[in-house]
């Protein structure tokens, strides 16, 4: 499914800045895959999100989706089968427009031309879709995205997001800038609809129990490597204390920052 | 007067309606229009000149307008340009395209030609007050022209463009170019102001190559104006209708400060700081509005 074969990011090359963001990361995920990553501060998750989905251009290395090389292949054109969604809610959906006009601009991924293609029918279709979500967005179709809190829209935004059926999604934290009740529906709601669509889903957390408690794949990073991995029966037996063990004696030292990784969120 | 005041409202209207998509729609703040303006003046009168089909006329102004915007966009999405500068750079060398278009000169009177108005005129004269004539007409322009805005931002493609303004990143997570979406958008955005451009000068009865000077100023302060008086919609139809609004209360405002300023020893040459000093109340009334409508959800939630 998606590849990445000896890639590294450095940023700022040749000056004093210098910063290798992430080095010599190999991984393959594949088809059905449910990877949750957990890593400090600055180990590279994000950065490891943000080259996968195109934003960042590898310094070197390449990134094979399905055996296609996508290494320089422009953020936009792989929005069409890679979906994403962002720590920030707002970033899913537009404020100044209505619920409908929101699902109707991600109903289909790909340039949009001069068709009309929301009618009544559309209209049901969405509203029955919404259902799903449970929150009575059903009836407020017509409200402006700015009426809506963060976890709806989070909610919405993953919602619309597997309904373009991407063949693979990015999580970066999206439950983490929600308050604890709305994190809790929204990764309820995530790992339903990886597993009634059979999503290959990769997930970024800061919650260690999240990532244990989810998925079948799991990565530890630090300082821009992937340093732990752990799938199928062997993550299943995985502790918060074992992670942590795991980590001290990987590098030989502590998390620097145990507390954000095992707060509840 | 009061005609006069609907009539050069609803004109400068379109040029209102092509700020709106740039400033407010595509969040792109344009300043090519002070160049797209005149351009659009210049080319329909140079077509009335040499006897062109005059709604032939229009569409090249448009066509006009659309390259200028084009160009901005272009500077801006190539080169890394920031916005403001890509529009005063196509604005700048607009300068001296429209004074060739004009025939190396800065001012070209079209005064006893035959234009568009002049043939409407002829045409309805005696059936309606001379008068009401040029109203009407403006008024069917203006109507047409915002019906086919409205519908163009409820296609997928306008929609898309609507959330451009509103969030970037949601564009390009849907697979759509960004770059594209805004070279469309400011294209658009300034063939309406050339259009304007055009009916402008069959207006006056001169094409000039200074027509151009502060439009924006005037663009922004009547979409603000029409921001004000009505309340926020998420209704493409209510923003646009707002758009002609508030060019038409600009203008009342204008012809006001142009005929009774003298009162305050006001001169027309006082008009712009007027504009300007307009645009800043405006500002300090939508963020004091801003602010109350804050407070008072802040107690209803208490």
């Amino acid at each position: 499914m998606i590849a990445l074969k000896n890639v590294s990011i450095v940023f700022n090359q040749g000056t004093v800045n210098e910063n290798q963001a992430l080095s010599n990361i190999n991984l393959s995920v594949k088809e059905g895959d449910f990877v949750t990553i957990i890593g400090s501060n600055g180990a590279g998750k994000s950065t490891l999100f943000n080259m996968i989905a195109g934003s960042f251009v590898p310094t070197q290395g390449s990134i094979l989706l399905n055996d296609r090389d996508i290494t320089r292949e422009p953020e936009y054109k792989r929005a069409r089968y890679i979906g994403r969604i962002f720590q920030n809610p707002l970033l899913g959906t537009a404020s100044n427009m209505s619920l409908e006009d929101n699902m109707m601009i991600t109903y289909k991924k790909g340039f949009k031309w001069l068709k009309r293609s929301l009618n009544n029918r559309m209209r049901d279709f969405f509203r029955s879709e919404l259902v799903h979500l449970n929150m009575g967005l059903e009836n407020r179709m017509k409200e402006n995205l700015a009426m809506f809190s963060g976890g709806q829209r989070q909610a919405l935004t993953l919602l619309m997001m597997v309904l373009s059926k991407p063949a693979l999604i990015l999580l970066d934290e999206h439950t983490a800038a929600l308050d604890p009740k709305n994190a809790q529906i929204v990764l309820e709601l995530t790992n339903k609809f990886i597993k009634e669509f059979n999503l290959t889903a990769m997930m970024i957390t800061h919650n260690m129990n999240h990532a244990i408690e989810f998925g079948n794949r799991l990565l530890m990073m630090d300082k821009g490597e992937i340093i732990f991995e752990a799938e199928g029966e062997a993550k299943k037996e995985l502790t918060v204390e074992k992670l942590i063990a795991k980590f001290h004696d990987l590098r030989h030292k502590n998390f620097e920052d145990d507390k954000t990784l095992l707060s509840d969120e | 007067m009061i005609e006069g005041i609907l009539v050069e409202g609803l004109i400068y209207g379109i040029m209102v309606l092509g700020v709106f998509i740039t400033f407010r729609v595509l969040d792109f703040p344009d300043l090519t229009v002070d160049g797209s303006f005149p351009l659009g003046a210049a080319l329909m009168a140079q077509c009335i000149l040499m006897g062109t089909n005059l709604w032939l006329g229009l569409l090249i102004a448009f066509i006009g307008g659309v390259i200028a915007g084009v160009v901005t966009a272009l500077i801006h999405n190539h080169l890394k340009v920031p916005n403001l500068l890509a529009g005063i750079l196509t604005m700048t060398m607009l300068y001296s395209i429209n004074i060739r278009v004009l025939g190396n000169r800065a001012n070209v009177p079209i005064l006893n030609q035959e234009t568009i108005l002049s043939q409407v005129s002829d045409r309805f004269s005696g059936l309606i007050p001379d008068e009401y004539i040029l109203l009407l007409f403006f008024i069917i322009v203006a109507i047409v022209i915002k019906v086919l805005i409205d519908l163009f931002f409820r296609t997928d493609l306008g929609l898309t463009m609507g959330a451009m303004g509103n969030n970037e990143q949601m564009v390009i997570s849907q697979g759509v170019n960004p770059k594209t979406l805004k070279t469309i958008g400011v294209g658009l955005s300034n063939g309406l102001v050339a259009l304007s451009g055009a009916f402008a000068a069959q207006y006056l009865g001169f094409a000039d190559v200074g027509l151009g000077q502060g439009i924006i100023i005037s663009g922004l302060a009547s979409v603000m104006i029409g921001e004000f008086l009505v309340m926020k919609s998420n209704r493409i139809g209510v923003l646009t209708f707002c758009a002609l609004m508030g060019s038409i209360i600009f203008h009342a405002v204008v012809y006001l400060g142009r005929y009774y300023g003298y009162v305050i020893k006001m001169t027309p040459n006082d008009l712009n700081l007027i504009k300007g000093i307009l645009i800043i109340i405006l500002l300090v009334l939508t963020q004091s509005r801003k602010l109350k409508k804050v407070a008072l959800k802040a107690m209803v939630d208490k």
